[in-house]
């Protein structure tokens, strides 16, 4: 590159450094809200659905929980079941962080921001789907610092909530910081990313972790009170995040245009044949001991596979997971699946489904039932709850889109400038 | 702003990214007028969609909304907030109550204790706690679960709580289960707002105006103790029970916990709990764990007594024994 030309670009940088962080973000905005019909049309499904689900919250605030079909035996639901795979969809994302920088992969750099952005928006959705299961949500400033009253560190919730927001800030943080840079055309400072990088490397392994303490450390919930829960958590993350950004970037290359080499993929795909098995192999072993030993630790387990006393209410879910997070890990193990074909896809949501039945379905509600004095209440989500779960979904979705767009441009202006150079 | 967004902007070079984005120099008026209507339509959309929220200023005043922790409420911080509850009391359910703020009698430590031998199950106590403590009528809601076991069996999974015969039945045992108050209790530890403590005379009490309503108490107590509203209780005026704690028997708010106190607005005052008043066998025997010369005393020195789960290590301050 000529030294003149070189020049011109640190008096452009400069001129834009001028622009602010906050002129950068309403620019990405304006860049993020650009886009062809179907672009606009694919917002303004999410936008409807996520309205439907406000609607429905607000609706739920007014007349109170009742509209829901929880009770005092099935205390938590599809929200909690949703928010608990969610967090390990925010895991998931971030945890191919860990070639990139720990092996140093430079390919990877391309992809790992895209999890970075499936972080944020599962994080937020994390967030909205505990908001949600609140009875009172205008007391919601009883949790924060100072002005609440936090029952910290006794209380597992509050490490929760720490974990979910400190998660959040480094991630906005990383995103926010790189886009930047790239958008400035400068080379991003490594004093300024890569300490959090790591940090969010940690925080990631944190978060799902005490998500997992805040069931596992109830003495009165035998299916949930066992150590393997922690490590089951994180390698279903291993598989439901990497999965997730495999079809994010299939979406992406046919819609954008915007493709990572092949290589990062082959990456992620090797992760989730190692992550599901050590899943599967821990399922096995959870599965030997509820029903050799049996009593009260077998007993939610019973209902959960084969029902009990006459109650079925979770066997066609369990049953599906089961299925699902075989076959698509059969799939995975597929020579096919390294490549861009059909069976990488089929694998990927086969196993996101099966995770999510499994984390959310398959361990909150069994653990309810039967209840702590053996009662069985069973419990089918109403439709106040799906509706509920369908705008934070929605929502997250736009979250999501708005981000990747932002990305790919910021990206693209750089293939661009790079090309001319 | 608006004009940074509307003009042709780029990151880097000028002339570069012209050819980049072309669509942006020639309609840029145009796309920034559709995005703001679009914007404005969705945000009035969204405004709408959450107008059911508008009950929550109706129903809920700037006072209780800034309300603080029970134990950051000063001495004329609780009259004020008493007066209002009374107020809200008359004009949501017609009554006229009075609430009050018994405190903890020094020196004095609660237990209970039930003799398994002598319970029928007839389920006086439960109703004896829905009326006393002002529970929604709409369900058979109360702080007490009554278990028909099976003789030969202390397995919970061979109970019943929703038996509706003839009692007592000849091959069953009753065990009324109601809030241990653990000494080592798990559901104080799950708070994570400090909604719920226990008091020096070993009461868990909840603040009904602090709880946020998560419900990871609910899921924590290996006791089944606690109750959620999930929705506002439904009472008759004629039936509420004018005499109100602020951490008993008010009437709770839709959204918050609750859970057996055992009737520290009769107990904390020397009177037995509503619960014991009703028993027609003489089951339940309640006391001062420090008075030497209590009836709990006797029962703990001279019976072979047992609790509940003691596996788990929640140390309960309730106990069951055989005659």
């Amino acid at each position: 590159m000529p030294a003149n030309a070189r020049k011109k670009r640190n008096v452009a940088a400069l001129k834009h450094a001028v622009r602010s962080y906050p002129g950068f973000l309403w620019w990405g905005l304006g860049q993020a809200t650009n886009g062809g019909l179907g672009f606009y049309v694919w917002m303004t499904v999410l936008t409807a659905i996520a309205l439907v689900g406000a609607n429905a919250w607000a609706h739920q605030v007014a007349q109170g929980m009742i509209v829901t079909n929880m009770t005092d035996h099935v205390s938590w639901g599809l929200y909690i079941a949703n928010f608990t795979f969610g967090v390990g969809l925010a895991a998931g994302g971030v945890m191919m962080v860990i070639p990139a920088y720990l092996y140093d992969d430079e390919e990877m750099h391309k992809v790992v921001i895209i999890g970075e952005a499936v972080a944020i928006a599962a994080i937020v959705m994390c967030t909205l789907s505990v908001l949600v299961d609140l009875g009172r949500p205008d007391r919601f400033w009883h949790l924060l610092p100072v002005i609440g009253r936090i029952n910290w560190p006794v209380s597992m919730l509050t490490w929760d909530v720490i974990v979910l927001n400190g998660y959040l800030v480094i991630n906005l943080h990383i995103v926010g910081y790189l886009l930047y840079m790239r958008y400035l055309g400068r080379k991003p400072n490594p004093k300024w990313y890569v300490p959090f990088v790591f940090l969010s490397i940690i925080w990631a392994i944190s978060i799902h972790t005490v998500t997992a303490f805040l069931y596992c450390g109830l003495g009165g919930r035998p299916f949930w009170n066992t150590a393997l829960l922690a490590p089951r958590f994180l390698a279903s993350a291993f598989v439901s995040g990497p999965a997730f950004i495999i079809l994010v970037m299939r979406i992406l290359r046919i819609t954008t245009g915007f493709a990572a080499p092949p290589k990062p993929a082959r990456t992620l795909i090797q992760i989730i044949r190692v992550a599901m098995t050590i899943n599967l192999v821990m399922l096995a072993s959870e599965l030997f001991t509820l029903f050799y030993t049996g009593g009260a630790h077998g007993e939610s387990a019973k209902y959960l596979f084969f029902g009990s006393h006459g109650h079925y209410g979770l066997v066609p879910w369990i049953w599906t997971a089961i299925a699902c997070n075989l076959i698509g890990t059969g799939l995975f193990f597929m020579p096919d699946a390294l490549e861009r074909s059909n069976t990488r896809i089929a694998a990927c949501i086969l196993c996101i489904v099966g995770i999510w039945i499994e984390k959310g379905m398959g361990l909150i509600i069994p653990g309810f039932i039967p209840s702590t004095l053996h009662e069985i209440v069973e419990y089918t989500p109403s439709l106040t709850e799906w509706k509920v779960t369908a705008g934070i979904w929605a929502f997250g979705f736009l979250l999501l889109t708005v981000l990747l767009k932002l990305i790919t441009t910021v990206f693209a202006a750089e293939a661009h400038k790079t090309e001319i150079a | 702003m608006t004009t940074d967004n509307a003009s042709p902007q780029e990151p880097h070079d000028g002339e570069h990214l012209k050819p980049l984005l072309p669509i942006l120099d020639q309609h840029s008026t145009r796309r920034t007028l559709l995005k703001t209507a679009g914007a404005a339509l969705g945000l009035a959309a969204f405004g709408e969609a959450l107008s059911p929220l508008m009950v929550i200023p109706e129903n809920v005043s700037v006072d209780e909304f800034l309300q603080q922790h029970y134990k950051e409420l000063t001495d004329e911080d609780k009259k004020k907030v008493f007066a209002r509850l009374e107020a809200e009391t008359k004009e949501r359910f017609g009554a006229n109550v009075t609430i009050t703020d018994a405190k903890p009698i020094p020196g004095v430590r609660f237990a209970y204790a039930i003799n398994v031998s002598k319970c029928n199950g007839n389920g006086k106590c439960m109703e004896a706690c829905n009326k006393e403590n002002n529970h929604h009528r709409g369900v058979d809601q109360s702080y007490i679960r009554v278990l028909e076991m099976t003789k030969g069996s202390m397995d919970m999974e061979h109970g019943s709580t929703t038996y509706d015969h003839t009692v007592p039945q000849d091959d069953k045992f009753y065990l009324p289960v109601q809030c241990q108050q653990c000494d080592n209790p798990p559901c104080v530890s799950a708070c994570p707002i400090e909604a719920t403590w226990k008091e020096d005379d070993g009461i868990v009490v909840v603040d009904y105006n602090w709880c946020i309503g998560c419900r990871y108490c609910e899921a924590a107590c290996p006791y089944h103790a606690r109750r959620f509203n999930w929705e506002l209780p439904e009472i008759p005026a004629e039936e509420v029970n004018p005499n109100q704690g602020y951490l008993s028997n008010r009437i709770r708010p839709q959204g918050a916990m609750e859970k057996c106190h055992f009737c520290l607005h009769r107990t904390r005052e020397g009177r037995a709990p509503a619960c014991q008043e009703a028993c027609p066998t003489g089951a339940r025997v309640f006391g001062d764990l420090n008075d030497p010369d209590s009836a709990i005393n006797y029962v703990l020195k001279n019976k072979r007594v047992f609790v509940l789960k003691e596996e788990l290590g929640t140390k309960p301050s309730f106990f069951y024994f055989f005659d």
